[in-house]
Protein backbone atom coordinates (compact mmCIF):
# COMPACT_ATOMS: atom_id res chain seq x y z
CA UNK A 1 0.00 0.00 0.00
CA UNK A 2 1.75 3.23 -1.33
CA UNK A 3 1.51 7.00 0.17
CA UNK A 4 1.46 9.85 -1.99
CA UNK A 5 3.31 13.21 -1.22
CA UNK A 6 1.86 16.50 -2.22
CA UNK A 7 4.89 18.60 -2.55
CA UNK A 8 5.03 22.16 -1.37
CA UNK A 9 7.11 24.54 -3.94
CA UNK A 10 7.54 27.64 -5.82
CA UNK A 11 7.94 26.12 -8.96
CA UNK A 12 11.37 26.81 -9.05
CA UNK A 13 12.36 25.47 -5.44
CA UNK A 14 10.90 22.67 -2.89
CA UNK A 15 10.24 23.63 0.23
CA UNK A 16 12.13 21.54 2.59
CA UNK A 17 8.45 21.21 4.84
CA UNK A 18 8.34 18.13 2.25
CA UNK A 19 11.63 16.40 4.30
CA UNK A 20 10.27 15.16 7.62
CA UNK A 21 7.06 14.12 5.45
CA UNK A 22 8.90 11.43 3.70
CA UNK A 23 10.47 10.51 6.70
CA UNK A 24 6.86 10.19 8.66
CA UNK A 25 5.85 8.47 4.88
CA UNK A 26 8.81 5.63 5.26
CA UNK A 27 7.03 4.55 8.97
CA UNK A 28 3.67 3.58 6.77
CA UNK A 29 5.18 2.01 3.27
CA UNK A 30 7.75 1.64 1.03
CA UNK A 31 6.31 2.96 -1.79
CA UNK A 32 6.36 6.99 -1.91
CA UNK A 33 5.15 8.50 -4.93
CA UNK A 34 5.60 12.57 -5.05
CA UNK A 35 3.47 14.79 -6.39
CA UNK A 36 4.35 17.50 -8.05
CA UNK A 37 1.76 20.14 -9.88
CA UNK A 38 2.87 23.01 -11.05
CA UNK A 39 3.86 25.45 -14.03
CA UNK A 40 7.47 25.11 -15.76
CA UNK A 41 8.34 23.31 -12.17
CA UNK A 42 10.90 20.04 -13.61
CA UNK A 43 13.77 21.27 -11.58
CA UNK A 44 11.36 20.98 -8.47
CA UNK A 45 10.37 17.01 -9.80
CA UNK A 46 14.09 16.53 -10.32
CA UNK A 47 14.64 18.03 -6.45
CA UNK A 48 12.30 15.88 -5.45
CA UNK A 49 13.27 12.68 -7.04
CA UNK A 50 16.79 12.55 -5.74
CA UNK A 51 15.10 12.71 -1.55
CA UNK A 52 15.66 9.26 -0.09
CA UNK A 53 12.76 7.28 0.54
CA UNK A 54 11.21 8.88 -2.64
CA UNK A 55 10.58 5.75 -5.10
CA UNK A 56 8.76 7.62 -7.62
CA UNK A 57 7.50 11.32 -8.85
CA UNK A 58 4.57 12.23 -10.55
CA UNK A 59 5.00 15.69 -12.72
CA UNK A 60 1.55 17.49 -13.68
CA UNK A 61 2.21 20.86 -15.28
CA UNK A 62 -0.33 23.43 -16.09
CA UNK A 63 -0.54 26.90 -15.98
CA UNK A 64 -3.47 27.34 -13.42
CA UNK A 65 -1.60 24.69 -11.22
CA UNK A 66 1.31 27.76 -10.81
CA UNK A 67 -0.07 29.33 -7.51
CA UNK A 68 -1.42 26.09 -6.36
CA UNK A 69 -4.83 26.91 -5.58
CA UNK A 70 -6.46 24.38 -3.79
CA UNK A 71 -9.90 24.18 -6.43
CA UNK A 72 -7.61 23.21 -9.01
CA UNK A 73 -4.94 20.55 -7.03
CA UNK A 74 -7.97 18.82 -5.09
CA UNK A 75 -9.41 17.17 -8.21
CA UNK A 76 -5.77 16.16 -9.58
CA UNK A 77 -5.13 14.95 -6.45
CA UNK A 78 -8.13 12.43 -6.09
CA UNK A 79 -7.30 11.57 -9.66
CA UNK A 80 -4.12 10.19 -8.19
CA UNK A 81 -5.83 7.81 -6.07
CA UNK A 82 -5.77 4.38 -7.11
CA UNK A 83 -6.41 0.91 -4.71
CA UNK A 84 -2.78 1.13 -4.09
CA UNK A 85 -2.81 4.37 -2.65
CA UNK A 86 -3.69 4.44 1.29
CA UNK A 87 -2.15 7.70 2.24
CA UNK A 88 -2.14 11.03 0.96
CA UNK A 89 0.36 13.09 2.89
CA UNK A 90 1.42 16.95 2.94
CA UNK A 91 3.11 19.54 5.58
CA UNK A 92 0.71 20.91 7.87
CA UNK A 93 1.88 24.33 6.77
CA UNK A 94 -0.49 26.88 5.32
CA UNK A 95 -0.22 24.98 1.78
CA UNK A 96 -1.58 21.50 3.36
CA UNK A 97 -3.66 23.32 5.43
CA UNK A 98 -5.20 24.88 3.35
CA UNK A 99 -5.36 21.78 0.53
CA UNK A 100 -5.79 18.75 2.48
CA UNK A 101 -9.22 19.16 4.10
CA UNK A 102 -10.57 19.89 0.35
CA UNK A 103 -9.18 16.64 -0.68
CA UNK A 104 -10.48 14.33 2.14
CA UNK A 105 -14.07 15.82 1.40
CA UNK A 106 -13.81 15.21 -2.01
CA UNK A 107 -13.09 11.45 -1.32
CA UNK A 108 -15.62 10.96 1.39
CA UNK A 109 -12.40 10.58 4.50
CA UNK A 110 -12.01 12.55 7.53
CA UNK A 111 -8.72 14.10 6.99
CA UNK A 112 -5.56 13.64 10.26
CA UNK A 113 -4.27 17.04 11.31
CA UNK A 114 -1.14 17.88 11.74
CA UNK A 115 0.48 14.64 13.35
CA UNK A 116 3.30 13.93 15.43
CA UNK A 117 3.65 10.65 15.42
CA UNK A 118 2.88 7.09 13.70
CA UNK A 119 1.92 4.43 16.65
CA UNK A 120 0.43 1.90 13.49
CA UNK A 121 -1.37 1.76 9.96
CA UNK A 122 -3.99 3.59 11.14
CA UNK A 123 -3.06 5.31 14.37
CA UNK A 124 -1.76 9.00 15.24
CA UNK A 125 -1.00 11.18 17.61
CA UNK A 126 -2.07 14.86 17.06
CA UNK A 127 -2.19 17.86 19.59
CA UNK A 128 -5.46 19.40 20.54
CA UNK A 129 -6.26 22.19 22.90
CA UNK A 130 -3.56 24.32 22.51
CA UNK A 131 -0.87 21.55 23.20
CA UNK A 132 -1.96 20.57 26.47
CA UNK A 133 -3.90 17.39 25.32
CA UNK A 134 -2.06 14.96 23.16
CA UNK A 135 -5.05 12.68 21.40
CA UNK A 136 -4.38 9.40 19.74
CA UNK A 137 -6.66 9.40 17.21
CA UNK A 138 -7.83 5.37 15.12
CA UNK A 139 -8.97 6.18 11.73
CA UNK A 140 -11.64 3.64 9.85
CA UNK A 141 -11.09 5.27 6.75
CA UNK A 142 -10.06 3.46 3.32
CA UNK A 143 -7.82 6.51 2.46
CA UNK A 144 -6.37 8.70 5.11
CA UNK A 145 -5.44 11.92 3.75
CA UNK A 146 -3.34 13.63 6.87
CA UNK A 147 -0.71 16.51 7.49
CA UNK A 148 2.31 15.94 9.27
CA UNK A 149 3.69 18.72 11.90
CA UNK A 150 7.37 19.25 10.28
CA UNK A 151 9.03 19.71 13.53
CA UNK A 152 8.05 16.06 15.00
CA UNK A 153 10.04 14.31 12.28
CA UNK A 154 13.39 14.43 11.17
CA UNK A 155 13.94 15.67 7.65
CA UNK A 156 14.42 13.32 5.08
CA UNK A 157 18.19 13.47 3.82
CA UNK A 158 18.90 14.33 0.22
CA UNK A 159 20.49 11.17 -1.76
CA UNK A 160 22.66 11.07 -4.93
CA UNK A 161 20.24 8.02 -6.23
CA UNK A 162 17.42 9.47 -8.40
CA UNK A 163 14.12 7.80 -8.82
CA UNK A 164 11.55 8.13 -11.84
CA UNK A 165 9.95 10.89 -13.07
CA UNK A 166 6.44 9.98 -14.97
CA UNK A 167 4.44 12.91 -16.43
CA UNK A 168 1.04 12.82 -15.88
CA UNK A 169 -2.11 13.86 -17.14
CA UNK A 170 -3.70 16.92 -15.88
CA UNK A 171 -7.35 17.52 -14.60
CA UNK A 172 -8.80 20.46 -16.37
CA UNK A 173 -9.54 23.99 -14.90
CA UNK A 174 -11.80 25.24 -12.53
CA UNK A 175 -11.12 28.52 -12.70
CA UNK A 176 -13.43 29.17 -8.60
CA UNK A 177 -10.40 31.11 -7.86
CA UNK A 178 -8.12 33.29 -9.07
CA UNK A 179 -4.54 34.38 -8.06
CA UNK A 180 -3.95 37.96 -7.25
CA UNK A 181 -0.97 39.12 -5.46
CA UNK A 182 1.44 38.15 -3.42
CA UNK A 183 3.79 39.63 -0.44
CA UNK A 184 6.33 37.82 0.25
CA UNK A 185 8.15 38.39 3.26
CA UNK A 186 11.92 38.51 1.83
CA UNK A 187 14.55 38.10 4.80
CA UNK A 188 18.28 36.25 4.78
CA UNK A 189 17.92 35.13 7.75
CA UNK A 190 17.56 31.34 8.24
CA UNK A 191 13.65 29.54 7.91
CA UNK A 192 11.71 30.07 10.81
CA UNK A 193 10.55 26.49 10.96
CA UNK A 194 13.67 25.05 10.30
CA UNK A 195 16.00 27.43 11.96
CA UNK A 196 18.64 26.04 14.61
CA UNK A 197 17.67 29.39 16.89
CA UNK A 198 14.93 31.22 16.71
CA UNK A 199 14.91 34.69 18.80
CA UNK A 200 11.08 35.73 19.74
CA UNK A 201 9.62 39.06 20.18
CA UNK A 202 6.77 40.24 21.87
CA UNK A 203 4.46 42.88 23.11
CA UNK A 204 6.80 44.04 25.81
CA UNK A 205 9.24 45.28 22.84
CA UNK A 206 6.75 48.20 22.66
CA UNK A 207 6.76 49.12 18.78
CA UNK A 208 8.27 48.13 15.37
CA UNK A 209 11.44 50.48 15.97
CA UNK A 210 12.08 48.83 19.56
CA UNK A 211 11.34 45.02 17.50
CA UNK A 212 15.23 45.89 15.69
CA UNK A 213 16.71 44.67 19.09
CA UNK A 214 15.62 41.41 18.42
CA UNK A 215 17.02 41.24 14.86
CA UNK A 216 19.97 42.29 16.16
CA UNK A 217 20.49 39.55 18.52
CA UNK A 218 19.32 37.15 15.84
CA UNK A 219 21.61 38.63 13.33
CA UNK A 220 24.37 37.93 16.24
CA UNK A 221 23.34 34.11 16.50
CA UNK A 222 22.10 33.41 13.16
CA UNK A 223 18.90 32.58 13.97
CA UNK A 224 15.16 32.87 12.40
CA UNK A 225 13.11 35.88 14.39
CA UNK A 226 9.72 34.70 15.49
CA UNK A 227 7.13 36.70 17.57
CA UNK A 228 3.91 36.87 19.73
CA UNK A 229 0.97 37.19 18.59
CA UNK A 230 0.51 40.55 20.07
CA UNK A 231 4.03 41.53 18.41
CA UNK A 232 2.32 40.59 15.01
CA UNK A 233 -0.66 42.66 15.87
CA UNK A 234 0.52 45.43 16.63
CA UNK A 235 2.27 46.05 13.88
CA UNK A 236 6.15 45.16 15.02
CA UNK A 237 6.53 42.10 12.24
CA UNK A 238 4.62 40.81 9.32
CA UNK A 239 2.20 37.67 10.45
CA UNK A 240 4.45 35.04 8.88
CA UNK A 241 6.49 35.16 12.39
CA UNK A 242 3.79 34.09 14.33
CA UNK A 243 4.79 31.13 16.97
CA UNK A 244 1.62 29.30 18.36
CA UNK A 245 -1.09 27.70 18.53
CA UNK A 246 -2.71 28.99 15.44
CA UNK A 247 0.83 30.05 14.16
CA UNK A 248 3.89 28.69 13.14
CA UNK A 249 5.02 25.73 15.49
CA UNK A 250 8.43 25.46 16.08
CA UNK A 251 11.20 23.06 18.02
CA UNK A 252 14.57 24.81 17.52
CA UNK A 253 17.51 23.84 19.83
CA UNK A 254 17.38 27.64 20.85
CA UNK A 255 14.16 29.55 21.59
CA UNK A 256 14.86 32.64 23.13
CA UNK A 257 11.67 34.50 24.31
CA UNK A 258 11.83 38.31 24.91
CA UNK A 259 8.79 40.49 26.30
CA UNK A 260 6.99 37.07 26.07
CA UNK A 261 4.21 36.66 28.90
CA UNK A 262 3.85 33.29 27.75
CA UNK A 263 -0.01 32.63 26.96
CA UNK A 264 -0.18 28.94 26.48
CA UNK A 265 -1.22 30.02 22.76
CA UNK A 266 2.27 31.10 22.63
CA UNK A 267 3.94 27.88 24.71
CA UNK A 268 2.07 26.03 22.08
CA UNK A 269 4.37 26.74 19.24
CA UNK A 270 7.30 26.36 21.06
CA UNK A 271 7.36 23.86 24.26
CA UNK A 272 9.62 21.30 22.59
CA UNK A 273 12.19 23.11 21.76
CA UNK A 274 15.49 22.05 23.21
CA UNK A 275 16.63 24.93 25.20
CA UNK A 276 14.24 27.88 26.41
CA UNK A 277 15.55 30.93 27.41
CA UNK A 278 12.75 33.71 28.73
CA UNK A 279 13.72 37.51 29.15
CA UNK A 280 10.80 39.43 31.01
CA UNK A 281 10.67 41.72 33.38
CA UNK A 282 8.05 40.09 35.16
CA UNK A 283 9.43 37.39 37.67
CA UNK A 284 5.51 35.93 38.07
CA UNK A 285 5.47 35.46 33.78
CA UNK A 286 4.29 31.83 33.11
CA UNK A 287 7.04 32.08 30.46
CA UNK A 288 9.57 30.81 33.37
CA UNK A 289 8.15 28.16 34.08
CA UNK A 290 9.00 26.27 30.53
CA UNK A 291 12.20 28.23 30.35
CA UNK A 292 15.31 26.39 30.94
CA UNK A 293 17.43 29.83 31.47
CA UNK A 294 15.70 32.82 32.98
CA UNK A 295 16.69 36.43 32.88
CA UNK A 296 14.48 38.48 35.21
CA UNK A 297 15.22 42.07 33.78
CA UNK A 298 14.32 45.03 31.69
CA UNK A 299 14.83 43.90 28.28
CA UNK A 300 16.07 47.54 26.72
CA UNK A 301 18.59 47.16 29.86
CA UNK A 302 19.66 43.52 29.13
CA UNK A 303 19.42 43.71 25.27
CA UNK A 304 22.40 45.68 23.86
CA UNK A 305 24.33 43.99 26.38
CA UNK A 306 23.38 40.87 25.02
CA UNK A 307 24.79 42.05 21.37
CA UNK A 308 27.84 42.81 23.31
CA UNK A 309 28.38 39.95 25.35
CA UNK A 310 27.42 37.86 21.84
CA UNK A 311 29.90 39.98 19.71
CA UNK A 312 32.75 38.92 21.52
CA UNK B 1 -26.63 39.63 0.06
CA UNK B 2 -26.86 37.17 2.49
CA UNK B 3 -24.24 36.04 4.67
CA UNK B 4 -24.31 33.31 6.50
CA UNK B 5 -21.24 32.32 9.18
CA UNK B 6 -20.96 29.22 11.20
CA UNK B 7 -19.76 29.27 14.80
CA UNK B 8 -19.17 26.55 17.12
CA UNK B 9 -19.05 26.22 21.10
CA UNK B 10 -15.74 25.68 22.64
CA UNK B 11 -14.16 26.44 25.78
CA UNK B 12 -13.09 29.68 26.91
CA UNK B 13 -9.56 30.60 25.65
CA UNK B 14 -8.11 31.10 29.28
CA UNK B 15 -8.58 28.00 30.13
CA UNK B 16 -5.91 25.23 30.67
CA UNK B 17 -7.91 22.13 30.07
CA UNK B 18 -6.96 19.03 32.06
CA UNK B 19 -7.25 15.55 31.07
CA UNK B 20 -9.39 13.02 32.97
CA UNK B 21 -7.53 10.54 35.40
CA UNK B 22 -8.46 7.56 33.11
CA UNK B 23 -7.45 9.17 29.82
CA UNK B 24 -10.96 9.07 28.28
CA UNK B 25 -11.46 13.12 27.41
CA UNK B 26 -10.61 16.01 28.79
CA UNK B 27 -12.06 17.36 32.19
CA UNK B 28 -15.51 19.44 30.65
CA UNK B 29 -17.28 19.39 34.06
CA UNK B 30 -17.99 22.88 34.94
CA UNK B 31 -15.88 24.58 32.51
CA UNK B 32 -16.25 27.65 31.25
CA UNK B 33 -17.19 27.75 27.55
CA UNK B 34 -18.06 30.42 24.60
CA UNK B 35 -17.38 31.18 21.41
CA UNK B 36 -14.97 30.31 19.44
CA UNK B 37 -12.81 32.92 19.31
CA UNK B 38 -11.89 32.52 15.27
CA UNK B 39 -16.26 32.30 15.08
CA UNK B 40 -16.77 35.31 16.74
CA UNK B 41 -14.57 37.36 14.06
CA UNK B 42 -16.57 35.59 11.43
CA UNK B 43 -19.17 37.26 12.48
CA UNK B 44 -17.90 40.36 13.26
CA UNK B 45 -16.77 40.55 9.17
CA UNK B 46 -20.34 39.55 8.27
CA UNK B 47 -21.89 42.44 10.25
CA UNK B 48 -19.06 44.75 9.02
CA UNK B 49 -20.47 43.81 5.45
CA UNK B 50 -24.41 44.82 6.24
CA UNK B 51 -23.18 47.75 8.01
CA UNK B 52 -21.48 48.23 5.10
CA UNK B 53 -24.45 47.51 2.71
CA UNK B 54 -22.95 44.90 1.65
CA UNK B 55 -25.34 42.43 3.03
CA UNK B 56 -28.55 42.56 4.46
CA UNK B 57 -28.89 39.84 6.16
CA UNK B 58 -27.02 37.94 8.66
CA UNK B 59 -27.66 34.08 10.04
CA UNK B 60 -25.69 32.73 12.37
CA UNK B 61 -25.55 28.46 12.60
CA UNK B 62 -24.23 25.99 15.05
CA UNK B 63 -24.05 22.14 14.76
CA UNK B 64 -24.01 20.29 17.83
CA UNK B 65 -26.44 19.83 20.84
CA UNK B 66 -29.10 22.22 22.43
CA UNK B 67 -26.48 24.24 24.88
CA UNK B 68 -25.14 25.74 21.65
CA UNK B 69 -28.13 28.19 21.70
CA UNK B 70 -25.68 30.20 23.87
CA UNK B 71 -22.93 30.56 21.14
CA UNK B 72 -25.94 31.49 18.43
CA UNK B 73 -27.18 34.19 20.75
CA UNK B 74 -23.93 35.50 21.31
CA UNK B 75 -23.69 36.07 17.34
CA UNK B 76 -27.59 37.33 17.86
CA UNK B 77 -26.43 39.74 20.51
CA UNK B 78 -23.63 40.94 18.47
CA UNK B 79 -26.08 41.88 15.58
CA UNK B 80 -26.82 38.95 13.52
CA UNK B 81 -30.39 38.62 12.37
CA UNK B 82 -31.62 35.01 13.24
CA UNK B 83 -29.99 31.83 14.26
CA UNK B 84 -30.39 28.30 13.27
CA UNK B 85 -29.61 25.50 15.86
CA UNK B 86 -28.88 22.11 13.54
CA UNK B 87 -29.69 20.03 16.84
CA UNK B 88 -28.03 16.36 17.55
CA UNK B 89 -26.33 15.31 20.54
CA UNK B 90 -23.87 12.68 18.43
CA UNK B 91 -19.81 13.58 18.65
CA UNK B 92 -19.18 15.65 15.41
CA UNK B 93 -16.13 15.80 13.40
CA UNK B 94 -15.09 18.10 10.73
CA UNK B 95 -16.31 16.11 7.58
CA UNK B 96 -20.07 15.41 9.50
CA UNK B 97 -20.24 19.07 10.22
CA UNK B 98 -19.38 19.66 7.21
CA UNK B 99 -22.07 17.62 5.71
CA UNK B 100 -24.91 19.33 8.04
CA UNK B 101 -23.44 23.01 7.53
CA UNK B 102 -23.76 21.80 3.37
CA UNK B 103 -27.52 21.08 3.86
CA UNK B 104 -28.16 24.30 5.34
CA UNK B 105 -26.68 25.86 2.66
CA UNK B 106 -28.40 24.23 -0.02
CA UNK B 107 -32.18 25.77 1.65
CA UNK B 108 -30.60 28.87 2.75
CA UNK B 109 -28.71 29.68 -0.49
CA UNK B 110 -26.26 32.58 1.24
CA UNK B 111 -23.97 33.98 -1.81
CA UNK B 112 -21.21 34.09 1.07
CA UNK B 113 -20.19 32.00 4.14
CA UNK B 114 -17.90 32.69 7.08
CA UNK B 115 -16.01 31.20 9.52
CA UNK B 116 -13.46 30.15 11.50
CA UNK B 117 -10.39 28.90 10.32
CA UNK B 118 -9.88 26.43 13.92
CA UNK B 119 -11.45 25.53 17.17
CA UNK B 120 -9.18 25.83 19.82
CA UNK B 121 -10.48 22.28 20.87
CA UNK B 122 -9.51 20.16 18.20
CA UNK B 123 -7.80 23.01 16.65
CA UNK B 124 -8.27 21.24 13.05
CA UNK B 125 -8.90 23.69 10.80
CA UNK B 126 -10.47 21.59 8.69
CA UNK B 127 -14.37 22.56 8.27
CA UNK B 128 -14.41 25.25 5.97
CA UNK B 129 -12.43 23.66 3.23
CA UNK B 130 -14.63 20.51 3.60
CA UNK B 131 -17.48 22.72 3.13
CA UNK B 132 -16.66 24.28 0.19
CA UNK B 133 -15.67 20.81 -1.47
CA UNK B 134 -18.46 19.66 -0.52
CA UNK B 135 -20.61 22.26 -2.14
CA UNK B 136 -18.31 22.72 -5.29
CA UNK B 137 -17.38 26.38 -4.11
CA UNK B 138 -13.90 28.45 -3.98
CA UNK B 139 -12.47 28.93 -0.81
CA UNK B 140 -10.43 31.70 1.18
CA UNK B 141 -8.56 30.06 4.01
CA UNK B 142 -6.74 32.07 6.73
CA UNK B 143 -8.07 35.52 5.84
CA UNK B 144 -6.75 38.59 7.16
CA UNK B 145 -8.44 40.76 4.83
CA UNK B 146 -11.60 41.12 2.74
CA UNK B 147 -12.79 43.04 -0.12
CA UNK B 148 -16.41 42.37 -1.54
CA UNK B 149 -16.74 43.84 -5.58
CA UNK B 150 -19.70 43.06 -7.81
CA UNK B 151 -19.64 39.14 -7.69
CA UNK B 152 -16.27 38.71 -6.68
CA UNK B 153 -14.25 38.72 -3.57
CA UNK B 154 -10.60 39.31 -3.35
CA UNK B 155 -9.73 37.53 0.05
CA UNK B 156 -5.62 38.37 1.91
CA UNK B 157 -4.83 35.59 3.24
CA UNK B 158 -2.07 34.98 5.94
CA UNK B 159 0.42 32.43 4.49
CA UNK B 160 3.55 30.93 5.78
CA UNK B 161 5.50 33.16 3.73
CA UNK B 162 3.78 36.42 4.19
CA UNK B 163 0.40 37.45 2.17
CA UNK B 164 -1.48 35.97 -0.64
CA UNK B 165 -4.61 37.47 -2.19
CA UNK B 166 -7.16 35.66 -4.20
CA UNK B 167 -10.21 36.43 -6.07
CA UNK B 168 -12.88 34.05 -5.67
CA UNK B 169 -16.77 33.80 -7.42
CA UNK B 170 -19.50 34.12 -5.60
CA UNK B 171 -20.58 32.01 -3.94
CA UNK B 172 -17.61 30.94 -1.55
CA UNK B 173 -16.55 30.14 1.70
CA UNK B 174 -14.00 32.67 3.88
CA UNK B 175 -12.22 31.70 7.06
CA UNK B 176 -11.43 33.84 9.24
CA UNK B 177 -7.24 34.78 10.94
CA UNK B 178 -6.76 36.69 13.75
CA UNK B 179 -6.22 39.99 12.21
CA UNK B 180 -9.64 40.18 10.32
CA UNK B 181 -10.88 42.15 12.84
CA UNK B 182 -11.25 42.94 16.22
CA UNK B 183 -14.92 42.11 18.06
CA UNK B 184 -17.06 44.44 19.09
CA UNK B 185 -18.24 44.11 22.90
CA UNK B 186 -21.87 43.04 23.73
CA UNK B 187 -23.67 45.85 25.08
CA UNK B 188 -26.62 45.04 27.52
CA UNK B 189 -29.71 46.22 25.31
CA UNK B 190 -27.80 44.21 22.57
CA UNK B 191 -28.51 41.22 24.70
CA UNK B 192 -31.92 42.02 26.07
CA UNK B 193 -32.63 42.46 22.23
CA UNK B 194 -31.08 39.50 20.91
CA UNK B 195 -33.82 37.47 23.39
CA UNK B 196 -36.32 38.37 20.81
CA UNK B 197 -34.51 37.09 17.93
CA UNK B 198 -35.51 33.62 16.54
CA UNK B 199 -33.31 30.38 16.69
CA UNK B 200 -34.71 27.89 14.59
CA UNK B 201 -33.95 24.32 15.70
CA UNK B 202 -33.69 21.17 13.63
CA UNK B 203 -32.88 18.02 14.57
CA UNK B 204 -29.97 16.57 12.39
CA UNK B 205 -31.12 12.96 12.83
CA UNK B 206 -34.28 13.97 10.60
CA UNK B 207 -32.10 14.77 7.73
CA UNK B 208 -30.66 11.49 6.57
CA UNK B 209 -27.02 13.02 6.81
CA UNK B 210 -23.96 10.22 7.38
CA UNK B 211 -22.26 11.91 10.36
CA UNK B 212 -21.23 8.86 11.88
CA UNK B 213 -17.37 9.23 13.27
CA UNK B 214 -14.93 8.19 11.05
CA UNK B 215 -12.17 8.80 13.61
CA UNK B 216 -11.83 7.16 17.25
CA UNK B 217 -9.99 8.76 19.79
CA UNK B 218 -8.01 5.88 21.86
CA UNK B 219 -7.13 7.72 24.45
CA UNK B 220 -5.51 11.14 25.44
CA UNK B 221 -2.77 12.38 27.94
CA UNK B 222 -0.95 15.29 28.93
CA UNK B 223 2.37 16.31 27.27
CA UNK B 224 5.59 15.55 29.56
CA UNK B 225 6.12 18.73 31.59
CA UNK B 226 8.74 21.11 31.05
CA UNK B 227 10.56 21.57 34.74
CA UNK B 228 11.34 25.59 34.88
CA UNK B 229 14.77 25.88 34.78
CA UNK B 230 17.14 28.69 36.84
CA UNK B 231 17.27 32.13 37.13
CA UNK B 232 20.15 33.71 36.32
CA UNK B 233 21.95 36.87 37.31
CA UNK B 234 23.39 38.33 34.93
CA UNK B 235 23.88 38.80 31.02
CA UNK B 236 27.30 37.56 31.00
CA UNK B 237 26.30 34.17 33.59
CA UNK B 238 23.25 33.50 30.59
CA UNK B 239 26.04 33.62 27.81
CA UNK B 240 28.05 31.54 29.67
CA UNK B 241 25.55 28.93 30.18
CA UNK B 242 24.34 28.70 26.38
CA UNK B 243 28.08 28.31 25.72
CA UNK B 244 29.48 26.22 28.12
CA UNK B 245 26.35 23.93 29.83
CA UNK B 246 23.92 24.19 27.11
CA UNK B 247 26.68 24.34 24.46
CA UNK B 248 23.92 25.69 22.34
CA UNK B 249 25.36 28.68 20.87
C1 LIG C 1 -7.78 32.11 19.43
C2 LIG C 1 -6.46 32.61 19.89
C3 LIG C 1 -5.32 32.21 19.22
C4 LIG C 1 -4.08 32.69 19.62
N1 LIG C 1 -2.96 32.27 18.95
C5 LIG C 1 -1.75 32.72 19.35
C6 LIG C 1 -0.55 32.29 18.71
O1 LIG C 1 -0.57 31.50 17.77
N2 LIG C 1 0.64 32.79 19.16
C7 LIG C 1 0.71 33.67 20.21
O2 LIG C 1 1.83 34.10 20.57
N3 LIG C 1 -0.40 34.08 20.83
C8 LIG C 1 -1.63 33.64 20.42
N4 LIG C 1 -2.74 34.11 21.05
C9 LIG C 1 -2.61 35.22 22.01
C10 LIG C 1 -2.17 34.81 23.40
O3 LIG C 1 -3.27 34.43 24.16
C11 LIG C 1 -1.48 36.02 24.09
O4 LIG C 1 -2.38 37.09 24.12
C12 LIG C 1 -0.20 36.48 23.40
O5 LIG C 1 0.66 35.37 23.20
C13 LIG C 1 0.48 37.51 24.25
O6 LIG C 1 1.63 38.02 23.61
P1 LIG C 1 2.83 38.62 24.47
O7 LIG C 1 3.34 37.57 25.39
O8 LIG C 1 3.76 39.25 23.53
O9 LIG C 1 2.10 39.80 25.25
P2 LIG C 1 1.76 39.96 26.80
O10 LIG C 1 1.00 38.79 27.29
O11 LIG C 1 1.18 41.29 26.96
O12 LIG C 1 3.16 39.88 27.49
C14 LIG C 1 4.15 40.86 27.36
C15 LIG C 1 5.25 40.49 28.32
O13 LIG C 1 6.32 41.37 28.16
C16 LIG C 1 6.86 41.68 29.43
N5 LIG C 1 7.52 42.98 29.34
C17 LIG C 1 6.94 44.20 29.12
N6 LIG C 1 7.87 45.16 29.05
C18 LIG C 1 9.06 44.57 29.27
C19 LIG C 1 10.40 45.04 29.35
N7 LIG C 1 10.68 46.34 29.18
N8 LIG C 1 11.37 44.15 29.59
C20 LIG C 1 11.09 42.84 29.75
N9 LIG C 1 9.85 42.34 29.69
C21 LIG C 1 8.84 43.19 29.45
C22 LIG C 1 5.68 41.69 30.38
O14 LIG C 1 6.11 41.41 31.71
C23 LIG C 1 4.82 40.55 29.79
O15 LIG C 1 5.10 39.32 30.41
C24 LIG C 1 -3.99 33.60 20.70
C25 LIG C 1 -5.14 33.97 21.39
C26 LIG C 1 -6.37 33.49 20.99
C27 LIG C 1 -7.59 33.90 21.76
Amino acid sequence: MGVLIIAEHNNQTLSASILPVVTAAKQLSNKITVLVAGHDCVAVADAVSRVEGVTQVSLAQAEYFQHHLAEELAPLIIKQVEDDIEYLMAPSSTFGKNLMPRVAALLDVAQISDIINIKSADTFVRTTYAGNVLATIQTQDPIKVITVRASAFEPASHGDKQSKIASITVTPKTGLSTFHAREVTKSKRPDLNTARVVVSGGRGLGNAENFKLIEEIADKLGAAIGASRAAVDGGYISNDHQVGQTGKVVAPELYIAIGISGAIQHLAGMKDSKVIVAINKDPEAPIFESADYGLVADLFDVLPKLCVALGK
Amino acid sequence: MKVLVAVKRTVDANIHVRVKQDGSGVEDANIKMGINPFCEIAIEEALRLKEANMANEVVVVSVGSKVCEDVLRHGLAMGADRGILMETDQPLQPLSIAKVLSSVIHTESPDLVIMGKQSIDGDNNQTGQMLSALLGWPQGTFASKLDLQNNQIFVTREVDDGLETLALSLPAVVTTDLRLNQPRYLSLPNIMNARKKTINVLNVDDLNIDIKSRLRTLEVHEPPKRSGGVKLNSVEELVDKLRNEARVI
